[in-house]
């Protein structure tokens, strides 16, 4: 049974786990897109990126492909995915911005700004319709095709297969085709509907404190000051503080 | 629907192993000079692979085209040695030539124009290929003498 | 070579073939060689090569004409190399079918028409046996031609992988042998136990010469150490960098190389069946990997019980079919099984789990040519060339802005300034020196202020560049960085293999923006947009075509700023490239009239009569450089 440390945490799980299915059995949050129980590791959307290893050594890798070893350390929440997962979700909400669940993803992580020009595609390639046809449907009727920025998903020829079924499968499990709160036509890129606020504690340290959704707890905290690195714990301590000052307490 | 061809006699028993795919639809290609929908659903069939996936294979490679080529193929050699010697304006000439507003297949199907990358010349750049001909130190000068070479018969070589 | 093939099944018989090759080496006769890999053919070696057999045949001249490979001075192809015997090797640059004529007329009436000639060798050094073929006398001299050894192109080179490139046929197994091929097999399959091979080879310090630099006695030993079977040899030789054909060049000129070293590696890792993967752009290259693995099997060399020895191993040849990410591990193997070139994670390394999920070592045409030298001369001669942990020699191409484009093969630790200036022969034309790019799509550019640098993995590595698989392709100020950049990124985002969502997104629009910049609509935030993005993709793209292809870009933005910035702040390229940002124009001060440009002109934008002064209406000129190409006078100026 493979051990690591996920977060400064040790945790022993079953071999053939991934580093997400450990994440999230210890409840740590981690984002995803073209993840799905039912079918197989992909890896495309690169949204589920930890920091697997010791610095400086260390890498950015997609945690549902990542098998759980033993030894393996891994950090899900560092200034360096944090900063990975906010430009790529800008990429995101550049691409597809009339989807609601990339628009609450953006929100959750706090993607203030997009400076990319909106496109409007309705597809961002994860495969899960494809994936799903061909491992839980057997049909196989959709696939990708061309490479590169000219990939994408079709029925070759035509644009009815014979082979699908019309189940209704790929249009069910699809992540961007819910409509944002705006309507299909909305008028900024980035929504500004839901409260965010990005983790304070990344200015002063490698590493988030926690992992409250949407981080709001240090802009509130008050007198409560950060213990310093992550070594410590994962633990609030309360300072004295340095010199008398004049009402500074809550 | 399409028209079906045939191609047991490229397929020979080569359906047996799926990673046989790729040689046989270079075959095809060799042949046909193109991959005929018809040709892509035999393989399919064959090869008991779905035929979506078929066709991510074809239009993946660079080497495989859905429309006939012409009879003659340009390949302009757009490497980085032969970017910076002007590559890109050989090409740009070479379409002008041929009256062709981008790459592709001319209407009375003589030429393909495509450009290629590299094709391992690169102290020669810039380079083109035309067929199984490979001309290098190309000015824009020389192209139309190149391409009124090939509508002649092409001379034999060893 | 109509003789049905030997079989050499032990030291004596590889002695027999070394004599019939030595014959053919050095035979009583003159001998001719032509250059024929696929420079030499695109210069019109072929052409040459038939008009001096027909010329000789006419003659009746017992001449013995052969084709050979790369000779190692592609800036002077179509090259002819002749010997008479006992005399030295003269080579003979940029010949066409007239000068071949009067060459072969000449040399009857002992006339070696010097005038045409480029250098002289008075023999080749054999590394893997540390003697020479000796043409000559080492004093010979011929009046007029300089000696190799003498010339700044020739004198640091080391030829290793090389050693036989340009030397004999190709074709011809026999030559091969007289150059003592198939030596270190034999020594390896009759004298050294798998274990050995591997620490000679560890010892030697090679590192993968495809690109990555990976430890390839590290490698090996981890496939040797999987216990899963049949394990596989994969030989990438999917030279997929534009500006790079060192592997083209061994691919063609001495197709054995590969195999020996590729053989040499089976035993000692344990695996049954090798594929070498050719890219199909490479037609001439393939030919002759097929031949040659039809040789090596008729002789024995290649298949069941080699020497003897228990051991069996079997080599097909797959070709690609036109996809750069095929160079990438993975993306190779998925494609060899008949899938699209998508690659995977790594862990697993493909020496765990490869093709068909079993043990499968990868690597480059490169690093396998160097396989035989290292077990005959020894891992620790090897390591005493080359510098650090950059230990050898590498091949590189020398190619762009510089007076002498050619293939080099040179010690590590060399410096980015010998190679330009004394190898390379400097700028061109009294330009100056701007940028060198190494690496391909996955390097950097370095300008003019770290030509000092020395070639080793790690120093390009730290100024932002890679050593690649050895294209080195020289800039002058003729080049736009902003434009090589975009250019760069074109091919990526055309190249990607378009699964993650990094890769395929974050490079489009890169291009982009850096295409607007060109056009002169770029905008301040748009460089640090660029570096955001190009971080993004370098950190979480799958493999290695996405994480390296930010390189070219990032390193243009580091070293060539301003250049960027004139751009974007005036609206101006520096180096008079981009398009929209030029116009061309009529010095009336040295326009003679004559009208040239006028006729090459397929926009009618130019005006004038016949010797009076002509102009070009802006509104016309699509800036296609035919009349730049055409003016006499240089009266066309680019502004």
């Amino acid at each position: 049974m493979p051990r690591l440390t996920i977060n400064g945490i040790r945790v022993e799980v079953e071999r053939g786990t991934t580093v997400l299915e450990a994440a999230r059995f210890l409840g740590i949050p981690i984002p995803t897109l073209c993840h799905d129980e039912g079918l197989a590791p992909y890896g495309a959307c690169r949204l589920c990126v930890v920091e697997v290893g010791t610095p400086p050594r260390s890498k950015l890798q997609s945690a549902c492909t990542v098998p759980a070893e033993d030894g393996l350390v891994v950090e899900t929440h560092s200034a360096r995915v944090d900063r990975a997962r906010r430009l790529l979700l800008e990429l995101y909400v550049a691409t597809c911005p009339q989807s609601k669940r990339l628009q609450d993803l953006a929100s959750r992580y706090g993607v203030r700004r997009v400076r990319l020009e909106p496109e409007f595609e309705s597809c961002i390639q994860c495969g899960k319709c494809v994936r799903l046809c061909a491992e839980q449907m057997q049909a196989g009727a959709i696939d990708f095709a061309f490479r590169g920025w000219r990939r994408k998903v079709m029925s070759p020829f035509h644009p009815h297969s014979e082979l699908c079924r019309q189940c209704g499968a790929c249009l069910y499990i699809c992540p961007v085709v819910e409509l944002r709160c705006q309507g299909a036509r909305p008028e900024t890129t980035l929504c500004s509907g839901c409260i965010n606020f990005s983790p304070a504690c990344l200015e002063h340290h490698d590493h988030a404190m926690c992992f409250l959704e949407p981080c709001a707890a240090c802009e509130l905290a008050g007198p409560l000051r950060l213990a310093g690195p992550l070594r410590k714990g994962l633990v609030w301590e309360k300072e004295e503080p340095e010199e008398k000052g004049e009402g500074e307490l809550l | 629907m399409s028209e079906s061809v045939d191609i047991d006699a490229i397929l020979g028993t080569r359906w047996e192993r799926a990673e046989n795919l790729i040689p046989v639809l270079q075959d095809i290609q060799s042949q046909f000079h193109y991959l005929p929908e018809g040709a892509l659903r035999a393989v399919s069939r064959c090869f008991q692979i779905p035929f979506p996936r078929v066709f991510h294979v074809a239009t993946f490679y660079n080497c495989f085209s859905l429309e006939p080529r012409g009879r003659h193929h340009v390949q302009v050699c757009l490497g980085t040695a032969c970017h910076v010697r002007g590559g890109q304006r050989v090409l740009d000439k070479v379409l002008r030539e041929l009256s062709l507003p981008a790459s592709g297949t001319t209407s009375d199907f003589e030429f393909t124009v495509e450009p290629v990358r590299c094709l391992g010349c690169c102290a020669l750049a810039p380079v083109m290929r035309v067929d199984q001909r490979t001309y290098g130190h190309l000015q824009q000068s020389r192209v139309p003498r190149v391409l009124k070479g090939c509508r002649q018969p092409i001379m034999a070589t060893a | 070579m109509s003789a049905p093939q030997t079989r050499i099944a032990n030291l004596t018989d590889l002695l027999h073939a070394a004599a019939r090759g030595r014959k053919t080496l050095l035979p009583n006769h003159p001998k001719i060689l032509v250059g024929m890999a696929s420079c030499g053919l695109a210069a019109g070696a072929d052409e040459v090569y038939q008009a001096i057999r027909e010329e000789t045949s006419r003659l009746q001249l017992p001449y013995v004409v052969a084709p050979t490979g790369c000779i190692g001075w592609c800036s002077q192809e179509p090259l002819v190399d002749v010997r008479l015997p006992h005399k030295p090797r003269v080579t003979y640059g940029r010949m066409d079918v007239p000068k071949a004529r009067e060459l072969v007329r000449g040399l009857c009436d002992g006339d070696l028409k010097t005038q045409w000639a480029i250098g002289l060798l008075t023999g080749h050094d054999n590394p893997v046996t540390r003697t020479r073929i000796r043409y000559s006398q080492p004093s010979a001299r011929v009046d007029g031609v300089p000696r190799y050894e003498d010339l700044e192109l020739f004198r640091r080179q080391i030829r290793l992988v090389t050693r036989n490139c340009g030397v004999i046929d190709p074709a011809d197994l026999d030559e091969y042998i007289a150059r003592a091929g198939y030596l270190a097999l034999h020594w390896a399959l009759t004298g050294m136990r798998p274990e050995e091979i591997i620490n000679e080879v560890t010892r030697s310090g090679l590192r993968g010469r495809g690109g990555a630099g990976f430890p390839t006695g590290k490698k090996w030993e981890v496939m040797r150490r999987q216990p899963a079977k049949p394990k596989y040899i994969v030989c990438n030789a999917d030279e997929g960098d534009p500006g790079a054909y060192m592997d083209r060049a061994v691919l063609e000129g001495d197709p054995h190389s590969v195999l020996e070293g590729m053989t040499i590696g089976a035993y000692a890792m344990g695996a049954s069946d090798g594929v070498i993967y050719v890219r199909e752009e490479y037609p001439l290259a393939v030919k002759r990997m097929l031949e040659a693995i039809a040789q090596a099997e008729a002789a024995g060399l290649l298949g069941d019980n080699l020497f003897h020895s228990g051991f069996s191993f079997h080599i097909r040849v797959v070709k690609g079919a036109g996809a750069f990410v095929c160079g990438e591990e993975t993306a190779l193997i998925t494609s060899v099984e008949g899938r699209v070139g998508e690659p995977r994670q790594r862990p697993p390394y493909p020496a765990q789990r490869g093709l068909g999920g079993k043990p499968t070592c990868i690597n480059n045409v490169e690093t396998w040519a160097n396989i035989p030298v290292i077990l005959m001369r020894g891992g620790d001669w090897y390591a005493h060339l080359g510098t650090g942990d950059s230990r050898g020699t590498k091949v590189f191409c020398l190619v762009g802005a510089v007076k002498n484009p050619t293939l080099i093969e040179v010690p590590m630790g060399i410096t980015l300034r010998q190679i330009v200036y004394d190898i390379g022969g400097g700028i061109p034309q009294g330009r100056k020196f701007k940028a060198i790019q190494t690496g391909g799509p996955s390097g950097g550019c370095l300008p003019e202020s770290l030509l000092d640098l020395e070639v080793d993995y790690e120093s390009l590595t730290q100024a932002g560049a890679i050593m690649g698989s050895g294209g080195m392709i020289v800039m002058d100020s003729s080049t736009c960085m902003v434009d090589l950049a975009r250019y760069f990124l074109t091919f990526l985002a055309d190249e990607s293999c378009g699964k993650c969502f990094s890769c395929r997104k974050g490079l489009q629009r890169m291009r982009q923006i850096v295409t607007r910049i060109t056009e002169g609509l770029g905008s301040e935030g748009d460089l640090e947009l660029i570096e955001d993005l190009g971080w993004m993709v370098r950190e979480t793209s799958l493999c290695g075509l996405g994480q390296t292809a930010p390189n070219p870009v990032l390193s243009t933005l580091r070293y060539f700023r301003d250049e960027y910035l004139a751009h974007v702040r005036e609206k101006r390229c520096p180096a008079k490239v981009c398009k929209e940002l030029i116009t061309y124009r009529i010095e009336p001060t040295l326009c003679d009239g004559c009208g040239a440009c006028v006729r090459v002109c397929t926009s009618q934008a130019i005006l004038g009569e016949k010797k009076k002064v002509h102009t070009i209406d802006n509104a016309k000129c699509i800036k296609c450089g035919s009349c730049l190409e055409v003016c006499q006078p240089q009266a066309v100026l680019v502004e």
